[in-house]
Parts: C-alpha cells; structure tokens; sequence
C-alpha cells in the first residue's frame, strides 16, 4: 500500500524521514526540539495546569457542589443528548457523502468536496445565525412551523442541528481519502462474487473503514461536547433547558463564580484528554493495519 | 433521520407548562431574579396556587429582545432599557401601551451610572469631566450592542448637555473625547466589568451602580472602589408580560402576578440588597445608596423613542465619534 495519499499515509509515517532528521547537527536539532517542547509547554501544559488548579483551588467541597449543581447536571445531560443524535446524522451524512465522492464519477463532485469543507470555513456564530434565519420567528420556515407547535431554535432540535452543522465535515474528511486510496478492487471482487452494494457498503468497504470512521466519529464527538459559537446563538441560555456544557461555563465564569467555572471546565479537560487517549490507540491501529 | 424525529419531537413541548414561565432577562439581573424567583413562588403557591417554576435566560439586552422576536417563548421579559421592550411593541408581541400597565414606568427599581476606579483611586477621578482627561483610559461596554452602556453614553452627553445649558454640540464633542479614551470596547456590562476588574485594563469602569457594587463586593476588597459622581442619569431597567406569548400558552394570570409582586416591600428589599435601587422608601438601608442628583432620559433628549435612533442607530451619533477615532 506504498504511495497512499491523503491524512492516513501522513500519519502514519515513513521510517525514512526520521533518518533524515538524524544526520542534521546536533544543535539545530536540539533548537528544534526546545521549541517544540517550549510550546507545548506555554500553550497546552500550562493552560491545562491552570484549569485543573484553579478548580480545586477552594478545595475539594466547592468543586464538587460545582460539578454536582443540578444546572451543571442538565448542562451535562443536554451536552451527551446533543452528541448522541448529532454524531449519528454525521455518520450517515458522512458515509453517503464519502461513498459518492470516492466511488462515483458525476458532475459538481468538486463542488460537493468544497461544500462539505464549509462549516470549517465560516464562522460558527455564522452558522448558529444560519438556523435563526431559518426557523426563527420570522425566519422563513419559523411562521409555519410554529402553529403546528414545533420548536426548532431555542430547543433541542436547534442545538443538535447547529452542532451536526459544525461537526459534519469530519467522518466524511476521515472516509474519502482513505476509500480513494484503498481503490476499488474489494468491492469488484465482492460484486463479482454475487453481493449487492448494500452487502457491499456493510459487509466490505465498511469494516476495511472502521477505523478512519471511529476516528472521524472521535473528532467529531469532541467537537460536538465543545462547540460554543454556533449553539450560542440558537440556545436561548434558558437555565436548565438549553444550556450545554461550554455556555454553563461562560454563565459561571459571569456570575464571579470563578471556580466552580474552571471545576466545569475541568471536565472538558478531563473529556479532551480522553479524546486525545482515543485518537491515539485509533492511530495505533491504523498504523498496525497499514503494516499489514 | 429517526434521530432527527426525535430531536423534533423532544423539542416540540408546544405550549409547555402553564405552571413555568420563562423570564427573559438581561446580564446582570441574574443573582437577584435567582432569590426573586424562589420568594415569589413561594407566594404563589401560599396563595393555594401549584408552585410555580420561573425558568430563567439572561444575556446583553438588546440580544434577549432579538432572541423574542426570533421566537424564544418568553413569558415576562425584564430588560436594561425601554427601547428593548418597544422593539417587540413593534412586533405586536407586546401591547403598545406597556409602560402604563404598571407602577413608575414598569420600572420596579432604578440604578445610577456610576464610576468604579482603582483603590485608592490614583488618577483622583471625581465627576464626568475627568473622563476627558488625556491621562484617563475609560473602559464602557458597546453602546450599540449593550444596553447597559447606552445608559453610560446618554449619562455623559447628559451632563455635558446639561453643564452647557443644552448645547448639542458641546455634548457630543464631550462624548467624542471620552470615547476616545475606550481601549477596549466590549458587548457587554459583564464583559466590561472582567475586562476592567480582572484584566486590568483602564483607570475607570463607567457601571451601572448595581454592577459596581457587586464586582466592589464580589472580588478582592480594596482593589477597586465606586465614586459617584454628582449627577448622573437614572437608569430604568423595565419589565413587561409579552402578551403574544402569554395568550399563546395561556400563562397570562402567572406572569402578571409575578411582575406585580417587584412592588411589594419584600421584593424591594430584596432590589437593594443586590445593589439596585427600589422605589419604595425605607426599603433600602440608611446610606447604602450615596445621594446623587439624578436627571431621566425624558429630560435630556425626549426618551428612547428618540434617543435611539439619534444616537444609537446605523449612522447616528455614535457610529460618526467612533468612526471618527
């Protein structure tokens, strides 16, 4: 599988590149090495340190009530309610997308490959005031929804729509570089053999997938548990209804409330880390199976 | 797509609970409508009604009048200044007629625009002319986006119009000068306070009275301190019952009740105690507010319907001194 192109092959990694680091001199390579570090350690490290003290820093007794307040547990709650039916849409999104582009030729495929870039090119509040225009009470399908008593913005459905808005890119960013350089020959083969596409989809080019897919679904989770931008603008901040997780901890940090705000914060830490955890094993193997 | 049914139909409670009612309000109402919430239900329910649930939003408050129009199903909506509640007058969700329907102009309690400066205050900033000083930095929020700082901005065109026997010109030449002085311009009055509070920037935060009092209580003593000057304006966040939402949900004798109770003396308390100022006498202890000599809107500038537009809109007066910078 020499040559594969695209986010797989890269992080994977040639053995050839490290030794081309090694003939450079000792000192550019300690300069390299200090900056590196230097930056991690001023950027992530430290930011990190400080969420995690200054969340405890009143002791234990505060950061518990904080973590344990019932506006901080809906906060929680809605945040996982919103990932759960978020990160499935993107799923299927992301899998229909991926299978058309890598497979199929047809006209306005580019236009479909830059189209699925664009919540990562426009600003989040852009795409939270997106929705508004839609379904807001003036918005153009707002007036006719209302009477028949549906809510979009400023409920549920708004919050998980904004964040599959945002998160979408990801499972279908992770799945065509890796089908377009696997190329066909398993599915010809499948196809030959008698299956039909659906056999095909779950049964071939799915399972070969399974990790580039997990890893796009990590991705995606992490930014769906995270958005701020794009929920803030349809959430309406109504306490215990429609705050998630990163807008009860802006609300903390406004109301002077300064450590229960970073012990809230300090879960995101805690979830980021696990995410980290995650996408590491994924690219382990990932790794693993490229080998193979 | 079935995730997305069921997003629509956990998200279509319609009408919702006739016993909840959602206050819409703005920033820095928070604490107080947090203890508010909790007496009048208790009220309420004495009064042999289901205790009722007061589901809280707050945000700047010209955001929270938007969010209204947009659809947000506010029940009472409890905002920083009139112009807010117009706009959704003009929307017919609320009856045109609104400030008539309670006391003082629906305005439960009054704030003064005040000065939070440094301990000690160093720069020795005593009335709205040391503003102006080259040495001065001035931390205000955005008087286009935040109500609140709205309040600020007509205080100091106030006292320049009044100090000038009413000379336009002088007082927008005066606010020019001390805008000139905003090294950051944030959205809101919170942000304004962070920005002045714990980032440290800037030699006075111009606040509501309310807000300084909290931030002076709130966070390390001796490190700021309020001075009020002389004269100042006087702030009058009001409230309303958005009749197009409660004749919708059929909440109408609830959220009516709930504004009512502001007046009683209780509720007058409780306005002092987070640092506004009631209108019933006595409800407030001795010398917890300075004396100060406060004019309204009306009198400098005939009221929102007309402060708004002249200042504050596309083109008005501020978008030419800040452009200007």
């Amino acid at each position: 599988m020499a040559g594969v192109a695209g986010s797989v092959a890269s992080r994977a990694g040639g053995a050839s590149k490290v030794r081309r680091v090694t003939r450079d001199p000792a000192w550019a390579r300690a300069l390299l090495m200090m900056l590196a570090l230097g930056f991690v350690g001023l950027f992530v490290v430290a930011p990190l340190a400080v969420v995690f003290s200054e969340a405890v820093r009143g002791g234990l007794g505060p950061f518990v009530a904080a973590v344990a307040h019932p506006e901080t547990w809906s906060a929680i709650k809605l945040s996982l309610l919103v990932v759960v039916l978020a990160v499935p849409l993107n799923i299927v999104f992301g899998v229909a997308a991926a299978w058309a582009i890598a497979r199929f030729e047809f006209r306005g495929k580019g236009a479909l490959i830059t189209l699925i870039d664009l919540p990562f090119a426009v600003s989040p509040v852009v795409s939270g005031m997106i929705f508004v225009l839609l379904f807001g009470g003036h918005g153009l399908l707002g007036p006719y929804l209302r009477p028949m008593g549906i809510k979009v913005i400023f409920a549920l459905p708004g919050i998980v729509l904004a964040t599959a808005f945002v998160t979408f890119p990801f499972v279908a960013r992770e799945l065509i570089p890796f089908w377009q350089a696997r190329g066909s020959q398993d599915e010809e083969a499948a196809q030959v053999l008698g299956a039909g596409p659906w056999t095909t989809l779950f049964r071939v080019s799915l399972p070969t997938a399974k990790y580039a897919l997990l890893y796009g679904v990590v991705l995606s989770t992490a930014r769906a548990l995270g958005e701020f931008g794009a929920v803030s603008v349809v959430s309406g901040h109504i306490r215990g209804r429609t705050n998630t997780l990163p807008l009860h901890v802006e609300i903390l940090y406004g109301e002077y409330q300064f450590q229960a705000a970073f012990a809230v914060a300090s879960l995101f830490a805690l979830m980021g880390i696990a995410t980290l955890g995650a996408k590491w094993a994924l690219e382990r193997k990932m790794a693993a199976d490229h080998e193979r | 797509m079935g995730a997305l049914g069921a997003a629509l139909g956990a998200g279509c409670s319609a009408k919702g609970d006739p016993n909840e009612i959602l206050n819409v309000s703005f920033d820095p109402t928070r604490e107080l409508y947090a203890e508010y919430n909790a007496l009048f239900a208790a009220h309420w329910a004495a009064l042999g009604n289901p205790t009722p649930k007061v589901v809280q939003s707050h945000g700047g408050s010209g955001k929270q009048a938007r969010a209204v129009i947009d659809g947000i199903d506010a029940d009472v909506v409890t905002l920083a200044l009139g112009y807010d509640i117009d706009v959704l007058a003009e929307r017919r969700l609320v009856a045109r007629g609104w400030r008539e329907r309670l006391p003082d102009r629906s305005a439960p309690f009054t704030s003064a625009i005040v000065f939070l400066v440094r301990g000690g205050n160093p720069k020795s900033i005593r009335d709205w002319d040391d503003l102006a000083r080259g040495d001065v930095a001035v931390i205000t929020p955005n008087p286009k986006t935040s109500g609140g700082a709205r309040w600020n901005y007509l205080a100091a065109w106030g006292y320049e119009l009044r100090r000038s026997g009413g000379d336009e010109a002088k007082a927008q030449a005066f606010v020019e000068v001390m805008f000139r002085r905003v090294p950051v311009l944030d959205s809101g009055a919170r942000a304004a306070t962070t920005t002045f509070v714990e980032r440290k920037i800037g030699d006075v935060l111009i606040a509501w009275e309310s807000e300084a009092m909290l931030a002076a209580k709130k966070l390390s003593a001796g490190s700021v301190e309020i001075v009020t000057p002389p004269t100042s304006i006087a702030a009058e966040p009001p409230v309303a019952v958005v009749d197009a939402i409660v004749d919708y949900r059929g909440t109408r004798g609830l959220a009516e009740a709930y504004l009512q109770r502001l007046w009683e003396d209780d509720a007058q308390r409780l306005g002092a105690k987070h640092f506004y100022r009631p209108r019933g006498a006595g409800a407030a202890p001795e010398g917890m507010f300075r004396s100060i000599e406060l004019f309204t809107i009306d009198e400098i500038g005939g009221g929102w319907q007309q402060a708004q537009p002249k200042h504050f809109a596309d083109g008005g007066i501020f978008d030419r001194i800040y452009e200007d910078r």
